[in-house]
């Protein structure tokens, strides 16, 4: 911005100023209305962690919660079942579910702090259903012989197993995802929320 | 004309002569006293929250006036599960209607309601809630100053003791409560406060926000009005 | 002006110049901008009265921004709640809580809703004093007469949302001045209301004329003001019309360019509306009680009416002519008069351009008569809109009644003191 002559500098610099100015006022006013789009109060109160007992959940057992409107299944694993996990595994498209979404303590085979309790959310990750659960093994599940035990999507069939590691050659890309929770004792799950300073 | 005139002059005066005056004690002011708003928090869930509820005030909102979510979650939290969520009442309106003949009312916006031109809702609930008196003809054993016929028993007689109406209207203290009159005026300002502090729990930070806003208009004034000059210096 | 564009154009059809042509070739962006901003020629001498008019536009859109975003989050729904509070309002105490910001924008539209109000009375008052309703802007001020009475419902249904104890009495009381019309009175308001009281139905109805059909009349009505005015052109404080003095270009001589003299101007202007508007917002949303009343904040209760109700400033003075018929004339019982003298109230402004027959517009150069009425009228609008805020006594219902005929002699007179007036002359050109 040379000043000659025929520009008035003193106007111009006062029209930056003001523009400036008013550019300031507009963002700052925009914020609180570009805001009102977040989750309320209201929401992220529904949205707040839930505490579970599973003190009553029984090996080879399921549980199903809500956290933030979706089913968050917990599931009591037997040995016979780990065992199985680690058969399983060449058939999985991500065995040690290193690429999916989720928190560290879910990078196992596993898929859980602690390997008998699976916490995940049933939600398929093709695009959106909710897999049903297909526990009886071999020919008796009707799904194949050499079924060991997990959840069968009913929208396009993707197929997980008991640690909601997705088939490989399957509709959905991802192992089932993990939410974020912690133990607050041995009976009891926190979801929705990592432990405090982990 | 001039008994129109007289007429003007006096319009204001008449309608000032007319209406009733309602007398209400200044309540104090608690907005920045975090300490007090905390007494009158804990004061409203354990004397209020079992008939009335605060259905548009979250628990977690209580981090407003300096608790954690641990204290909160520890000491107040009776009524709900989660402290994010609303101080609900569990008593059923249609039974609270047969007790008290009108179902009580939630509390979150009372301080606001209870405003008019004698004074702040927080003045009318500071006075009300000292005002309590014996009344045998009432069912509940108790009539109030500032609400007559009230369906709302004396909640705090314990603590301030029976008050009765001398001829004077006047109310003097008949037999003493466990607080001294002082104490409990105070616990009074401190409950009053924290109802008025729930009426808008976010109005400290309006005001801080208003002192920015009224700052930055102010230089856009200048920078506005400096421009209009230079303009305008060419227009004769 | 389409011709001028054409010639930008090669014979292959690419266009010469740059996006403005390419636009200016399909739509007249430039003629629009030039016709209403950079090429309108206002008269140099506006005081401090003519801010009023940029100032009701800011004020629309922030009503129209404001409003689209409570309306993500309020719910027009009389039903109760768990807690047993209407669901109405209880999603006003949502926005004011739980929606980030909600209080803010709440508070700006609550605000918003009386200053549009003080902004468009002194607009009206301007044009009252300078004779901006005169010859030749006659459809200028009935355009403008217009927006008062869409403003008037806009904002009598937006008051009903909130759904308080103020929200449903100060209803009720509105509607059902419409049973006070003979024969068709009782199944007329029956209709309006859709219910037997005023209830979900009347509430749902209610909320979709506020924030549908009432603005869209407000906006084209604006549009017709604003293009009425600039077909016409601006009056001034003088009074004197600039388009008759011009100079060798056909520009008048006393006429500046609304671009950039105005803008500039109209933008100090803004900032102090705004800070004045931001004092209310922030530090007393309530305005004393009467930008948003006391009793508004109890949830509406069909069974109890407040000891004492009235409707928001704004409407008071017609409140009071309401009030100030106690007497039954003729056939009409005092009911119907009273609805008959507040709808005349403000249809008389209609007719203003007409009953002015003084040969001069401007306040600075009538005479002693004009200036009187004038004041009377002033004092009479005040009063009456004072009195309407307390409860009716028999002494006020006087001063009300008296004041009710200064109003409306006020009009029907004027025919016969402007007339009748020693006025000055009007100078040839504007006096700055």
């Amino acid at each position: 911005m040379s000043c000659d002559d025929k520009v008035d500098c003193g106007r111009r610099r006062l029209l930056v100023a003001t523009s400036v100015a008013g550019g300031v006022a507009g963002v700052a006013v925009a914020i609180p209305f570009v805001s009102t789009f977040a989750p309320s109060e209201r929401a992220k109160s529904a949205g707040a962690p839930v505490e579970v007992d599973i003190s009553k959940l029984n090996p080879g057992e399921m549980m199903t919660v809500e956290w933030r409107g979706k089913p968050v299944w917990i599931i009591h694993r037997t040995k016979e079942m780990l065992a199985d996990l680690t058969k399983i595994a060449d058939k999985m498209a991500d065995p040690q579910s290193n690429r999916t979404m989720q928190p560290e303590y879910a990078k196992n085979e596993h898929r859980s702090i602690k390997p008998e309790y699976l916490v995940a959310i049933g939600i398929c990750t093709h695009l959106g259903c909710s897999p049903s659960e297909k526990f009886k093994t071999g020919a008796e599940s009707g799904i194949n012989p050499e079924w060991t035990g997990g959840f069968l999507c009913p929208c396009h069939g993707s197929m997980f197993d008991l640690a909601g590691r997705v088939y490989k050659s399957m509709p959905a890309p991802d192992n089932l995802e993990v939410p974020p929770h912690y133990y607050l004792s041995d009976a009891k799950i926190l979801i929705g929320e990592d432990k405090k300073g982990a | 004309m001039k008994k129109l005139l007289l007429a003007f002059l006096c319009a204001p005066l008449l309608a000032l002569a007319a209406g009733a005056e309602l007398h209400l004690d200044k309540a104090p002011d608690r907005s920045r006293d975090y300490a007090a708003l905390q007494n009158g928090a804990k004061l409203f869930i354990n004397y209020c929250l079992n008939c009335h509820s605060a259905s548009y005030f979250r628990y977690n909102r209580l981090t407003d006036i300096g608790l954690t979510d641990a204290q909160i979650r520890d000491n107040l939290l009776f009524t709900a599960d989660k402290i994010g969520e609303t101080m609900t009442i569990a008593m059923r309106r249609s039974e609270a209607k047969q007790w008290f003949g009108a179902a009580p009312p939630d509390l979150t916006v009372i301080a606001r309601a209870r405003a008019s031109e004698f004074g702040s809702g927080g003045d009318w609930l500071y006075t009300y809630l000292r005002g309590f008196y014996r009344d045998d003809a009432r069912p509940t054993g108790w009539n109030n100053t500032v609400f007559p016929n009230v369906g709302m028993p004396h909640v705090l007689w314990e603590l301030q003791g029976e008050q009765v109406m001398g001829a004077d209207h006047a109310l003097t203290l008949a037999k003493p409560g466990r607080l001294k009159p002082e104490e409990f005026d105070v616990m009074v300002g401190d409950l009053v406060g924290f109802l008025t502090h729930m009426g808008e729990p976010m109005a400290n930070f309006r005001k801080q926000l208003g002192v920015i806003v009224l700052i930055f208009l102010a230089v856009l004034f200048v920078f506005s009005y400096a421009l209009k000059r230079e303009y305008w210096k060419d227009i004769h | 002006m389409a011709a001028a564009n054409v010639e930008k154009y090669k014979s292959d059809g690419t266009a010469v110049g740059g996006l403005l042509e390419w636009v200016d070739a399909r739509f007249p962006l430039m003629a629009l901008w030039n016709d209403h901003l950079a090429k309108y020629y206002a008269p140099k001498n506006f005081n401090f009265w003519y801010f009023f008019g940029s100032l009701a536009l800011l004020v629309l859109v922030i009503q129209v921004v404001t409003g689209i975003f409570l309306v993500m989050h309020y719910k027009p729904d009389a039903s109760l709640n768990a807690s047993g509070v209407p669901v109405a309002f209880a999603s006003v105490e949502y926005i004011m809580r739980d929606v980030p910001w909600g209080w803010l924008i709440r508070y700006l539209h609550s605000t918003g809703a009386s200053a549009f109000f003080v902004v468009v009375y002194l607009h009206m008052y301007r044009g009252l004093i300078y004779g901006s309703y005169r010859k030749p802007r006659e459809l200028v001020w009935i355009f403008g007469v217009m927006i008062f009475l869409a403003l008037m419902g806009e904002a009598f249904m937006g008051y009903l949302l909130p759904w308080g104890q103020m929200s449903y009495w100060g209803a009720q009381v509105i509607l059902n001045l419409f049973s006070a019309i003979p024969f068709i009175g009782n199944e007329l308001t029956l209709w309006i209301r859709g219910d037997y009281v005023i209830g979900d139905a009347t509430l749902n109805r209610m909320f979709s004329l506020h924030v549908i059909a009432v603005p869209l009349v407000l906006i084209g009505l604006v549009a017709a003001h604003i293009i009425a005015l600039h077909e016409v052109g601006s009056n001034n404080p003088d009074g004197v019309e600039i388009k008759k003095k011009k100079d060798e270009h056909g520009i008048p001589l006393d006429g500046i360019p609304f671009h950039p003299y105005y803008t500039v101007k109209d933008i100090v202007g803004v900032v102090v509306f705004l800070m004045v508007f931001s004092v209310i917002v922030f530090f007393m949303p309530e305005g004393g009680g009467y930008f948003l009343e006391f009793n508004n904040f109890f949830p509406a209760d069909p069974l109890v009416t407040p000891p004492h109700i009235a409707p928001v400033w704004y409407f008071t003075p017609y409140y009071s002519i309401l009030r100030a018929n106690t007497v039954n004339f003729f056939w009409i019982d005092a009911k119907l008069w009273g609805v008959i003298f507040m709808g005349l109230g403000v249809m008389i402004f209609f007719f203003l351009p007409w009953l002015d027959r003084s040969p001069v517009k401007s306040i600075r150069y009538r005479g002693p008569l004009f200036k009187w009425a004038l004041g009377i009228f002033l004092v009479c609008f005040f009063i009456l809109g004072y009195l309407g805020m307390l409860a009716p006594t028999p002494g006020r219902t006087l001063v009300s009644q008296i004041c009710t005929i200064l109003y409306f002699a006020f009009f029907l007179l004027m025919p016969i003191y402007t007339s009748l007036d020693k006025c000055k002359a009007e100078p040839e050109r504007v006096t700055g």
